[in-house]
């Protein structure tokens, strides 16, 4: 008999002690182990995950941030380009203009410059022109020329007429001191007597006159009362001849330049 | 001739003895449960461990991934017992490189213990899954007429699991010592790695088997199959 049954039994209570041994000392502490450290790991691996995605968050922002900050930096660089381009235009015109202005005020300068001088050669020219005639007429008049100026004074006062001869007649009316003849020369007794007598025939009044000297007119006689007055000389001649020379001259540098013309006629008065 | 450690009686009292079957046996467990004890007794439970104890886990999760295949959905309850069959007849055929070492799974005592053991086992661990009646009816299922014969296929299974343990290590053990009176060189060394190979395929087969009966066993509503390996 190859059966045992004391030994059946035997190992049969071996058998479940070994069992029980096993379970105790080998399978729980090792699937124990391995739990622990599964868990370890599992633990670890989602820790890592969570890091993984903190990184992948951590990265987004960065490049968000970093594409906000090209998007600015590139705002700003267009901004200060922009402005600078504005700030460069914007001092060329004032250069541009200011070296308008330059050249304008130069030209206008250079403009009055010439017309000053222009003016100037002009008045200088007419001056002389003038003195000559004044020289040769002061050279030529004498005592017979003061005569015919005589004469000729009598015969005006007795043409006068209308407006002219009724205000001389109210400014010698209201008169009060003697009227005053000038002459150049000292006018003899019979051209005096002739004025006088011209004068009260053509006023039908008694007028009181005082004969005076002015050499300035040249040649000629003049009678001023209350504003109005009666002349003739040569100087009168003169100042009209120099009135029509500045027209003239006016005419000749200009007619489009009308404040240059207002100037040369007031420089034309003056003389 | 002897078949058997049986018949190598240390000390006997009436029927009481101590045979070289059980004092390998309690060598073996000796074995295995000092070197499981001075393994597990610093497991490291972090990322950092030993050999032996990397060695031991691999056994152990090779084991339940076994016991996981054949068709038990909770392995870890069956650990106990599937992983000790399969330690001590794998154990048991290690040892027979050691000179002087009789298998105590030479014996058919031990294999009838053995199967003995899943023969209670799988009611056992049948009705505490589907519980007392649910087992019982899967004997008479899918007819009354098949119940004796699934009776049978209880007996001639677990007499089948004892026979062919047994006539495996015992036709190595035997194969070795008569090859050892003809050739005593060479030729037993290659005989006695081919019987560490058979061996470790009969541990497998052994533990398998007993894991398909019992996963046959506790399969609720399912069509009860007898495997024969």
């Amino acid at each position: 008999m190859l059966i045992d049954w004391f030994t059946v039994g035997a190992q049969v209570i071996n058998f479940l002690i070994l069992v029980w041994l096993m379970k105790r000392f080998l399978y729980q502490p090792i699937l124990n182990a391995i739990d622990t450290r599964e868990k370890l790991i599992a633990a670890e691996l989602a820790n890592a995950a969570e890091k993984e995605a903190e990184a992948l968050r951590a990265r987004d922002e960065f490049q968000r941030k970093n594409a906000a900050f090209d998007q600015e930096r590139a705002g700003l660089l267009s901004k200060a380009t922009a402005e600078a381009g504005a700030e460069r235009e914007k001092l060329i015109a004032a250069a541009r203009q200011a070296a308008d202005d330059l050249a304008a005020m130069r030209q206008e300068s250079l403009r009055s410059e010439e017309q000053r001088l222009h003016e100037g050669v002009s008045r200088q020219t007419a001056q002389e022109v003038f003195a000559v005639a004044r020289k040769a007429l002061g050279d030529l008049a004498g005592a017979s020329l003061e005569e015919r100026m005589g004469e000729v004074f009598t015969r005006r006062l007795r043409a006068l007429d209308g407006p002219a001869k009724a205000g001389l007649a109210d400014a010698l009316a209201t008169a009060t001191a003697p009227v005053t003849v000038r002459s150049a020369f000292d006018l003899p007794a019979g051209p005096r007597a002739a004025i006088q007598q011209a004068l009260n025939e053509t006023f039908a009044a008694e007028i009181p006159l005082h004969f005076a000297t002015a050499p300035d007119l040249i040649g000629g006689i003049e009678l001023a009362a209350g504003g109005h007055k009666v002349a003739w000389s040569i100087a009168d001649y003169l100042t009209s001849l120099e009135a029509d020379v500045g027209e003239l001259l006016r005419q000749g540098t200009g007619d489009g330049e009308q404040g240059r013309g207002e100037t040369e006629k007031a420089v034309a008065h003056g003389n | 001739m002897r078949l058997t450690p049986d018949e190598i009686i240390f000390w006997q009292y009436g029927v009481v003895k101590l045979n070289a079957t059980i004092v390998f046996t309690w060598a073996i467990m000796l074995a295995l449960t000092v070197g499981a004890m001075l393994i597990t007794r610093t497991l490291s439970r972090d990322l950092k461990r030993t050999h032996w104890q990397n060695l031991l886990e691999i056994v152990v999760t090779g084991i339940v991934s076994q016991i996981a295949e054949v068709g038990l959905s909770q392995p870890r309850k069956y650990l106990g017992f599937l992983g000790t069959l399969f330690l001590f007849v794998a154990a048991a055929s290690l040892c027979t490189v050691i000179p002087g070492y009789e298998p105590p799974t030479g014996s058919l005592s031990t294999t009838t213990a053995l199967a003995l053991c899943v023969f209670v086992a799988v009611p056992f661990f049948g009705i505490v899954e589907q519980g007392l009646g649910a087992y019982i009816t899967s004997y008479i299922e899918p007819t009354f007429i098949m119940l004796p014969f699934n009776i049978i296929s209880e007996i001639s299974r677990t007499l089948a699991l004892a026979v062919r343990l047994f006539g495996n290590m015992m036709s190595g053990a035997m194969i070795i010592a008569i090859l050892l009176t003809i050739t005593p060189l060479v030729f037993p060394i290659i005989m006695t790695a081919l019987g560490l190979l058979t061996g470790m395929v009969q541990a497998y087969i052994f533990s398998i088997l007993a894991g398909v009966y019992i996963a046959a066993a506790t399969r609720v509503s399912a069509p009860k199959r007898a495997g024969e390996g």
